[in-house]
């Protein structure tokens, strides 16, 4: 009777979704999917070719400052009038640095990382049988991919893309004649922001009613998974900063084109008298890094909770400090809103008020700490299983260590002045956000592959592309603290033309070559990411022997994600090597009936007829250890 | 087989009446960053300061915004106790109330303007308040839609769940739009 009770609800549910297979086509299914588990696959090959674009960018700007004086006739081929004479264009550069941001930090490490990974597992590891909104996570994913085809179109404009840089400063970014990349190549820029924003946002508001309001039975949020909580805090972050870019958007759009004078004053532009007056360029620095510097987190928090999920797997070991990583989190959430000014030390800022950026600024490290150490302490004495995932995991842990140091340097303002603009900052924030983000969403995809495709990657082309990735970046990033130090600036098109800086020459030659060996080593990746989806070995249902939700549905992708019943939850996600208990991992959905012999007292969150049953277990079968720890 | 079907709807009703709360949150963050916006502004000396009178106009469209969330509270009671005549009536006329509302601010507008206190302008602070009443206004029209969907739910033969579901998001979206004018009529009342 019982049996009939648990499993008709069930059933019916499954009748329905049967009922909806029927209707599927090839565009409900692939194209316009409201499945969560598809979704994260558009967003992550959408990121990947995003990722893919924006690092042959990169490329392309190094040979430029390794070879300021060289002709490459192929860049002329390629590029038209951008590369007259087989040399880039120096307005081109700016282009292409801004859009090798811009990409980089919005459209793969943003909608990318946390597109892709939050729609997988939100829904997979709280147990539920989709997203609060489906169809609003299928917006969120077009928006997505119409400002991307947007942001690359700026390439076939007439003019050429936005280049302001990423953070599009006014006046250069609102006055359309002050150079070619503040034409039609930054209106459009504007559209696809507004629109990537949009699409952040429906994003973000579904990840965390998901979170609040569809766990399943027994997940309370204190037995989530730390990659959850991550997911869950970075879109809390984003709901509370992207509203304000587009406020700050919206402003310099009628700037732009309608003439108001928020941003703008006294101007003049080739003996031209501007009639903006009044405004104030410093408005925009304090409501672009409003967002700018949350966007930081935005970034890196996905990655750091991926990371304690898949160290605590590989090294067969409950994470270290399950509530301090979680409360380290919030600490970062918070933070994260009250330090924006350090991205302004050199505005004239009141130094008082540089004083209390600088002292809330170097509060993160404390956060930033606790999550290193914890991690270190999860991998001490563990047994440890280097798949690429858990390589990648470590490599995230190397970066944040050595790009999070020379973030308390700059977060000093006096030291600021000083390093303002310089390569030191590049240096700074391409190992501490792009690397430790970037081998954050690399552990991901090597983790989470047998569960989004059915399929393993190879893991040797993983250690690989590891190996060359890990390696070329440290050769790029570590030469540019010296650079930066020595006073060079970024952004800057042939820097090694002033006679104090001709000397780095031979560095940059360097870290170009560094660059592209990182680039080709992506070939690794690619060629495994793209053949493993259709070739490569059948996964297992848990190939890494992991104990959350995600790894107890079927390999067979089915809408509802469950075939029965969503499964229950009775303990938290971290029962790796539990002393007394058979095998080295506990799944979520085991009850503590099932594993007498490996209950300790605190399980049972003072629940006393469960401790009496336990003692009674004890002694009847002379469990020593767990009897002294139950009294 | 039924009360099942319901157990499910109730359960997929509460995250989507979440995501509206959502929704708010970050509308709320919005204006929060415009008028902080206006504040950094406007602090920054003299003649960048809201150095004219606001148009008579605002304090009509507040009160027509008012008697607005009222009507449609009505009609949301209304619903509650199955009258569904009540029902639209309270959603037609606040409806109606809401585009009187919108050619109130654009009348305000144009008021303005007569008197030569135009959008652009050296003064951004005015500028601000055009782009206050701006966005105002395109969240009132999102509001004048949801309103819409609630009235073509109830002209259909919906179950009343469904029909009652929309009724509370479109007053939870209309309060709140109507409270964030009173927000920004206060706000700019203050900084005069």
């Amino acid at each position: 009777m019982s049996t009939i009770a648990i499993h008709n609800p069930a059933a019916s549910h499954h009748d329905d979704h049967s009922h909806a297979h029927h209707k599927e086509t090839f565009l409900t299914k692939y194209v316009f999917s409201q499945d969560h588990k598809m979704i994260a696959k558009q967003f992550l090959i959408t990121g990947i070719i995003m990722g893919v674009i924006a690092m042959g960018i990169s490329i392309l700007f190094r040979i430029q400052l390794a070879y300021p004086d060289e002709s490459f006739p192929l860049l002329e081929v390629l590029l038209g009038k951008f590369a007259p004479e087989g040399r880039l264009d120096s307005n081109f550069y700016l282009s292409l640095v801004t859009i090798h941001g811009t990409i980089m930090v919005f459209f793969v490490l943003t909608a990318g990382l946390s597109g892709t990974f939050s729609n997988l597992l939100i829904p997979l590891q709280l147990g539920a049988r989709d997203m609060a909104s489906p169809f609003m996570n299928m917006l969120s994913y077009w928006f997505f991919f119409t400002a991307s085809v947007i942001m690359l179109s700026t390439f076939f404009i007439e003019t050429q893309p936005a280049g302001a840089g990423w953070t599009i400063y006014p006046p250069l970014s609102a006055l359309p004649q002050a150079m070619p990349g503040s034409g039609l190549g930054m209106t459009m820029w504007l559209i696809s922001m507004v629109l990537f924003v949009a699409s952040s946002l429906m994003g973000g508001i579904n990840y965390v009613s998901t979170v609040l309001n569809m766990r399943t039975k027994g997940m309370d949020l204190w037995k989530m998974p730390l990659t959850i909580w991550a997911f869950f805090l970075t879109a809390i972050v984003g709901i509370l900063s992207f509203p304000v870019l587009v406020a700050a958007v919206v402003l310099l759009i009628f700037d732009r084109s309608f003439g108001t004078s928020f941003y703008l004053s006294d101007i003049v532009i080739q003996g031209q008298v501007l009639p903006n007056e009044g405004g104030s360029p410093v408005l925009w620095q304090h409501l672009f890094w409003f967002l700018g510097h949350p966007e930081v987190y935005i970034v890196l928090m996905p990655a750091l909770g991926i990371t304690s999920e898949v160290i605590a797997t590989n090294s067969r070991k409950p994470i270290f400090g399950y509530h301090a990583m979680v409360y380290s989190l919030i600490g970062i959430t918070v933070l994260s809103f009250i330090v924006w000014g350090h991205h302004m030390f050199v505005t004239g800022m009141n130094p008082f008020l540089g004083g209390v950026f600088m002292i809330t600024t170097l509060i993160i490290a404390v956060p930033s700490a606790v999550k290193t150490f914890n991690y270190l302490a999860t991998l001490w004495r563990g047994n440890i299983r280097f798949t690429p995932a858990m390589l990648f995991a470590i490599g995230l842990v190397s970066f944040f260590i050595s790009g999070g140091l020379t973030g308390i340097f700059l977060g000093n303002a006096a030291l600021d002045i000083n390093l303002h603009d310089t390569y030191f900052v590049v240096a700074h924030f391409h190992l501490v956000m792009g690397s430790a983000a970037i081998f954050g969403m690399l552990s991901g995809i090597y983790h989470w592959f047998p569960k989004m495709f059915g399929r393993m990657m190879n893991a040797k082309l993983g250690y690989l592309h590891f190996w060359l990735t890990f390696i070329s970046a440290y050769l790029v990033f570590f030469p540019m603290h010296f650079m930066g130090l020595d006073g060079v600036p970024r952004r800057y098109y042939a820097f090694t033309e002033f006679e104090s800086m001709a000397e780095w020459l031979s560095v940059n030659k360097f870290i170009t070559w560094a660059a592209i060996l990182g680039a080709v080593a992506q070939a690794a990746f690619l060629y495994n990411f793209f053949y493993s989806i259709f070739f490569g070995k059948k996964a297992t249902q848990n190939p890494w022997e992991s104990t959350t939700l995600e790894w107890t549905t079927p390999v067979e992708h089915l809408h509802g994600n469950w075939p029965g019943e969503i499964p229950t939850v009775y303990r938290w996600p971290y029962d790796y090597s539990k002393p007394g208990h058979e095998t080295d991992f506990i799944m979520q959905t085991t009850p503590h009936s099932q594993t007498m012999s490996s209950n300790l007292a605190h399980d049972f969150e003072g629940n006393e007829e469960a401790e009496r049953i336990q003692s009674k277990w004890d002694t009847e079968h002379n469990n020593i250890n767990n009897t002294e720890e139950v009294k | 087989m039924q009360s099942m079907n319901n157990e499910v709807d109730r359960y997929n009703l509460q995250p989507k009446k979440f995501i509206m709360w959502l929704f708010m949150i970050s509308s709320i963050i919005f204006f929060a960053g415009l008028t902080s916006g206006f504040i950094v502004y406007s602090g920054d000396g003299a003649g960048k300061s809201l150095n004219v009178p606001l148009p008579k106009a605002f304090i009509y469209s507040t009160v027509i915004i008012i008697i607005s969330s009222f009507t449609l509270h009505w009609s949301y009671l209304q619903t509650k106790r199955l009258k569904f005549e009540g029902q639209k009536l309270g959603l037609w006329i606040t409806l109606v109330l809401g585009l009187v509302f919108i050619g109130m601010q654009i009348y305000g507008w144009a008021v303005w303007t007569d008197l030569g206190i135009f959008f652009i302008n050296s003064n951004a602070s005015i500028s601000f308040v055009y782009v206050f009443t701006l966005t105002h206004i395109l969240h009132i029209i999102a509001g004048l839609i949801i309103i819409l969907t609630a009235l073509a739910s109830s002209y259909k033969k919906l179950p009343n769940v469904t029909n009652l579901f929309r009724m509370e998001i479109a007053s939870i979206f209309w309060h709140f739009v109507d409270i964030l004018w009173i927000y920004l009529y206060v706000f700019l009342l203050l900084s005069q």
